[in-house]
């Protein structure tokens, strides 16, 4: 059973007290991950590592129940030609699509995440998020990926976002909740570090970086932001935040500069996927491939592995 | 529910060895000087061994250049300097300077592997930092050959002769392209000695300037130890002298150029202050912190070596610091993980031991990581000292190594006085979230470069240099040019 | 009965007051004739550190003047010379300089104070640098003054040479004490009553006489100075003032012009006394590449 936490304090502006950033030396920071040079052993404990992490993810109109379907099987037949490897830690759908995914996925130990207050706008009112919610914790979800209001938060209404996550929160029950802050659309590194603590406080499971509707998404930047603030509460209650990038990230290389980064930052007791996941639909096949060149030598092609 | 987290066991996931190869590099068995266009036998027959600090194994053999080699050397610059050098046109130098850069590009990897192997710095930084920065300072100034009457208002523009140039080990190519660069864009001759811990990359730059075809005798190079570099000092032929260098080795040669005509730049030691107030991006300040004192192992004029702290963030970024120094690796410099090498030399290894000594002695609380250290090799793990007074030894006198000492303050005023309160003016950092507190602090430090929310930024294009004991005269920059004009 | 004149002491100027030296002492200035027509302080290594602690006092207030400010009273002093020109004439006639060249003399010394006036908010405006470094960061380069300077006045002139090596300093915010021409004292006291009477702080310049002799080695080793003009021509003493100033890395400038020829000024002689700082500082690049304008 994964760990959910109880929403703690009630809203006070201590908790967007938050510290000051210097883009400029997050980039350099970050540049600084982006040089570890990873190989060998090291690379492919890396990879197999990264797809555990992954939650495999399709936020269509279009979806029906025939793609979530083919989707929950990649999700724990990753590369059945290649044993050995991990299923992927969960799939991430609409609401409407919970139930078929929880049957799909019955006794994979793959988990059911589900978007839910609206997403991705967050534009509904509270009954209409409470709502959803519910819906989709009662039709079976293990997780539950909220949207913040953005809106609200960038005209300064800390205390309503707070309520708002605070409320969904215990709607959850037992479901983990993901808060995702839709960081391109709050526009500074200061704005995330903000949200990211209001989240916190407000009772978040685990930060997201984003819905994956939005541009710029899950960078580097925003993700060292985001676990720093994860850090900051961490050294202050001993209380562990988990941390989902999501949107953008599709190459293996991308994710191990991630997982270098979780690793320096957080180190070791995150690198795992009760605490650390990426939302990805494309990842999974880019590091399958890189995983059997590792193990091969040969470099591969897409032909070779189902896109689902 | 929600609950406290113990520790949780879990497999460490470590990056493998990822060492940069050295097969591609060149080195002789051994290295003569280079004097008007050719290879040369040291007079006194005499070689030294240059070796790599990372395994105290021998790299190659290097000559010992004497006041004879010398004054070789300079016979050949003058000559060019009088019949070649300054007759031909600023854009036909250019030419030349454009060619070294080229080159050095072309073979930047070579050079970075070298580097590391005769310095002990780490391959991502020699890689990174030093061979980019050299290259393109060479680039910077060959544009300003046929420039120069541009660079000061209603001046006449005039070289000066043969320059006298003495190089330390810290950085050794790129205080070579520091020296040469900007000494042959404004049209002088050279004779420059680089330091006898790390001679190879200035004997490398010695072929491609071969390569480029540069007229014999207008770059000439003399290795050797301290009387080489004496031997430049007291030439009577020799219109300038540029030295970087220590303070107490600035003294000297100040001292025997007095009353000679010699033109004179030194950029010497330091003890740079590094302030960081309660509304700095304290996330970004620890990073300039660690890039402010472990970069290069602390071989670095600049360092931020006293780190000021304002007293009521004092806790939390000490904790941080130490938790970043944790993810820190020591170790092999070629690994391209590493992020502190080796020191330069047994001696500066010594040095920079009996100051940590000092420290534990003077009372201040030290700390340093738990981390592996190669068995053979000089290294030091990265050092804190915490609690120290503005008059203990340690935060008073250049360490050059990865040693930091740590002090509070409470208000502006004061922390400008303790900043302030040294011999020395190369550098100085602050760190706040205010513009007008910034300004303020960046107008009252008494030193020649200030980084403002940032630390360790190097430029072509950006003069660098110091005030008071911390030399005169800047290189670098426009400002770089007047250093080799009359 | 003709009046009985009034004589004047000729005093030092330190600290914007006119001390005698502590040291009691003084050296008889005689005429072209050989007549004594003044006795001149000699100063004593006390007084060159009174003179000092002066500077260095007055450094802080001079240096964060506004620049239009210090161009100012820069010019006020150049007024104030200006209504003194007769007094000066009269005192370079007798110390031996013929009517022409005298009043000559003064006038160039006059305008030459008004160039440097002018100099004050706008040499770092020509000589200052925005640099373009490839990383994210603004730098820019600007002088700001070395601290306090010892300057040697030149020793054959006795107004002309002291204020072209004093005001290039002064113009560019450093304070200084000055040793006056050994054998040409008398316009150097009365520059100070210049000085004194036009707005400049007290101690921003103290003036010395007294030989080159008996104080340069104070004056040059002295650890809180930071720079040495020599406008002197006397090898010796040079030679030893540039090993002297080893002691704390002075800087040492060599002043040698005919002080009376128009290129005998220039921006460069302020930059000879100034320190370039460069700062960085990142800027921030909100969205980079995706942002537009």
């Amino acid at each position: 059973m994964s760990q959910t936490r109880k929403t703690i304090s009630k809203f006070n502006l201590q908790m967007v007290d938050s510290p000051a950033i210097d883009k400029v030396g997050v980039e350099e920071r970050v540049a600084r991950f982006q040089t570890r040079s990873i190989k060998n052993e090291s690379k492919l404990q890396g990879l197999k590592m990264s797809l555990s992490m992954i939650d495999l993810t399709t936020l269509e109109g279009k979806d029906t129940p025939g793609k979530v379907k083919q989707m929950c099987y990649k999700a724990h037949h990753l590369c059945d030609t290649h044993p050995g490897l991990p299923t992927v830690a969960a799939v991430c759908v609409y609401p409407s699509m919970v139930a078929f995914a929880k049957k799909e996925l019955k006794d994979s130990g793959v988990k059911v995440a589900s978007v839910s207050t609206a997403f991705p706008s967050g534009q509904a009112p509270m009954d209409v998020k409470l709502l959803d919610t519910r819906f989709a914790v009662d039709e079976g979800a293990d997780e539950i990926d909220m949207v913040i209001s953005r809106g609200k938060f960038l005209a300064g209404e800390y205390s309503f976002v707070f309520d708002e996550i605070a409320s969904i929160k215990e709607v959850c029950g037992n479901a983990r909740l993901k808060v995702i802050l839709e960081t391109g659309e709050l526009a500074t590194l200061d704005n995330v570090r903000k949200a990211s603590d209001l989240a916190i406080h407000a009772g978040a499971d685990f930060i997201k970086t984003s819905t994956g509707k939005i541009q710029p998404a899950a960078t580097m930047q925003v993700t060292y932001t985001m676990l720093m603030a994860i850090k900051d509460y961490f050294d202050k209650t001993g209380i562990m935040i988990g941390m989902k990038p999501a949107g953008g990230i599709s190459t293996s290389k991308l994710a191990l500069h991630n997982l270098v980064m979780v690793k320096e930052v957080l180190g070791d007791a995150w690198l795992n996927n009760e605490w650390f996941r990426f939302g990805a639909s494309s990842l999974a096949n880019d590091v399958l491939m890189q995983i059997i060149k590792s193990e091969t030598g040969i470099y591969q092609s897409s032909d070779y592995f189902s896109i689902d | 529910m929600a609950k406290k987290v113990e520790k949780i066991e879990v497999p460490s996931w470590d990056y493998a060895p990822s060492l940069e190869s050295t097969s591609h590099i060149e080195l002789k068995e051994r290295y003569d000087l280079y004097i008007d266009g050719k290879w040369v036998k040291p007079t006194s027959g005499k070689y030294f061994a240059t070796v790599n600090p990372a395994n105290e194994q021998k790299l190659a053999e290097v000559a010992h250049g004497n006041a004879l080699d010398v004054d070789k050397a300079v016979k050949a610059a003058r000559k060019a300097y009088n019949e070649v050098w300054s007759k031909m046109p600023g854009s036909e130098r250019a030419k030349y300077i454009y060619r070294i850069a080229r080159l050095m590009q072309e073979r930047a990897r070579e050079f970075a592997v070298i580097e590391t192997l005769d310095a002990g710095k780490t391959i991502r930084e020699s890689r990174d930092v030093d061979v980019p920065l050299a290259c393109n300072h060479f680039f910077y100034y060959a544009g300003w050959a046929d420039k120069l009457e541009y660079a000061f208002p209603n001046r006449k523009i005039e070289s000066l002769g043969v320059a006298g140039q003495i190089i330390p080990w810290n950085f050794p190519l790129l205080m070579a392209a520091w020296k040469i660069a900007p000494a042959l864009a404004t049209g002088n001759t050279v004779v420059l000695k680089p330091a006898e811990t790390t001679p190879l990359t200035a004997l490398k730059l010695a072929e491609i300037i071969d390569e480029a075809g540069l007229p014999p005798g207008v770059v000439n190079i003399v290795t050797g130890y301290g009387d080489t570099g004496a031997s430049i000092v007291d030439h009577a032929d020799i219109d300038k002298i540029a030295f970087t260098g220590s303070t107490g080795v600035g003294k000297l040669i100040q001292k025997a150029v007095a009353g000679t005509p010699k033109k004179v730049t030194l950029e010497l030691g330091g003890k740079s202050a590094n302030i960081i107030f309660d509304d700095a991006p304290i996330d970004q300040a620890v990073e300039g912190i660690v890039n402010g004192i472990f970069f290069n192992q602390g071989h670095v004029c600049c360092a931020g070596s006293r780190l000021f702290v304002q007293e009521n963030i004092a806790e939390r970024v000490v904790q941080k610091l130490k938790q970043r120094m944790e993810t820190l690796y020591v170790g092999n410099p070629l690994d391209k993980n590493t992020d502190i090498g080796a020191i330069n030399s047994k001696e500066q290894l010594a040095t920079i031991n009996k100051y940590i000594k000092i420290g534990q002695k003077e009372g201040a609380e030290m700390y340093q990581p738990v981390c592996s250290i190669p068995s053979k090799g000089y290294y030091c793990p990265p050092t804190l000292f915490l609690n120290v007074a503005q008059s203990s030894l340690i935060a008073q006198e250049e360490i050059f190594g990865p040693v930091l000492t740590i002090q509070t303050f409470r208000t502006v005023d004061e922390v400008i006085q303790k900043a302030n309160n040294t011999p020395f003016g190369l550098a100085a950092g602050v760190w706040t979230d205010k513009g007008s507190r910034i300004f303020n602090l960046t107008t009252k430090l008494r030193a020649g470069v200030i980084w403002a929310n940032t630390y360790n930024k190097f430029d072509p294009t950006s003069p660098f240099g110091g005030y008071k004991e911390s030399g005169f005269g800047r290189e670098g920059g426009l400002h770089g040019l007047s250093a080799y004009l009359k | 009965m003709a009046r009985i004149e009034i004589l004047k002491t000729y005093k030092l100027f330190i600290g914007g007051q006119f001390p005698r030296t502590e040291s009691g002492r003084f050296y008889a200035l005689k005429n072209t004739k050989g007549t004594p027509i003044a006795n001149i302080c000699l100063s004593s290594r006390k007084d060159v550190r009174n003179a000092a602690q002066a500077a260095r006092k007055a450094f802080g207030g001079w240096s964060e003047k506004t620049a239009f400010n210090r161009g100012q009273i820069l010019y006020r002093i150049a007024e104030m010379l200006e209504g003194r020109r007769d007094q000066f004439i009269a005192e370079l006639q007798a110390q031996g300089v013929g009517k022409a060249k005298a009043e000559k003399e003064v006038e160039i010394a006059i305008d030459r104070i008004v160039y440097y006036a002018g100099w004050c908010d706008k040499y770092n405006q020509v000589l200052s640098a925005v640099n373009p470094v490839s990383s994210s960061h603004f730098n820019f380069s600007v002088y700001e003054p070395t601290g306090v300077v010892g300057i040697f006045a030149p020793q054959n002139t006795s107004l002309l040479g002291l204020v072209s090596v004093l005001m290039p300093v002064i113009a560019g915010g450093n304070t200084c004490l000055v040793l006056a021409s050994e054998n040409m004292p008398l316009c150097a006291i009365t520059f100070a009553e210049v000085l004194h009477s036009s707005d400049l702080p007290g101690g921003v310049v103290n003036i010395l006489t007294g030989t080159n002799k008996e104080l340069a080695d104070t004056l040059s080793s002295h650890m809180d100075i930071n720079a040495i003009v020599y406008g002197g021509e006397d090898s010796e003493i040079l030679k030893s003032i540039q090993e002297n100033a080893v002691s704390n890395i002075k800087r040492v400038i060599v002043q040698k012009k005919d002080w009376v020829k128009p290129d005998s000024q220039d921006l460069y002689m302020i930059i000879d006394t100034q320190e370039l700082k460069t700062t960085w500082h990142p800027i921030e690049n909100i969205g980079g590449a995706t942002s537009s304008y």
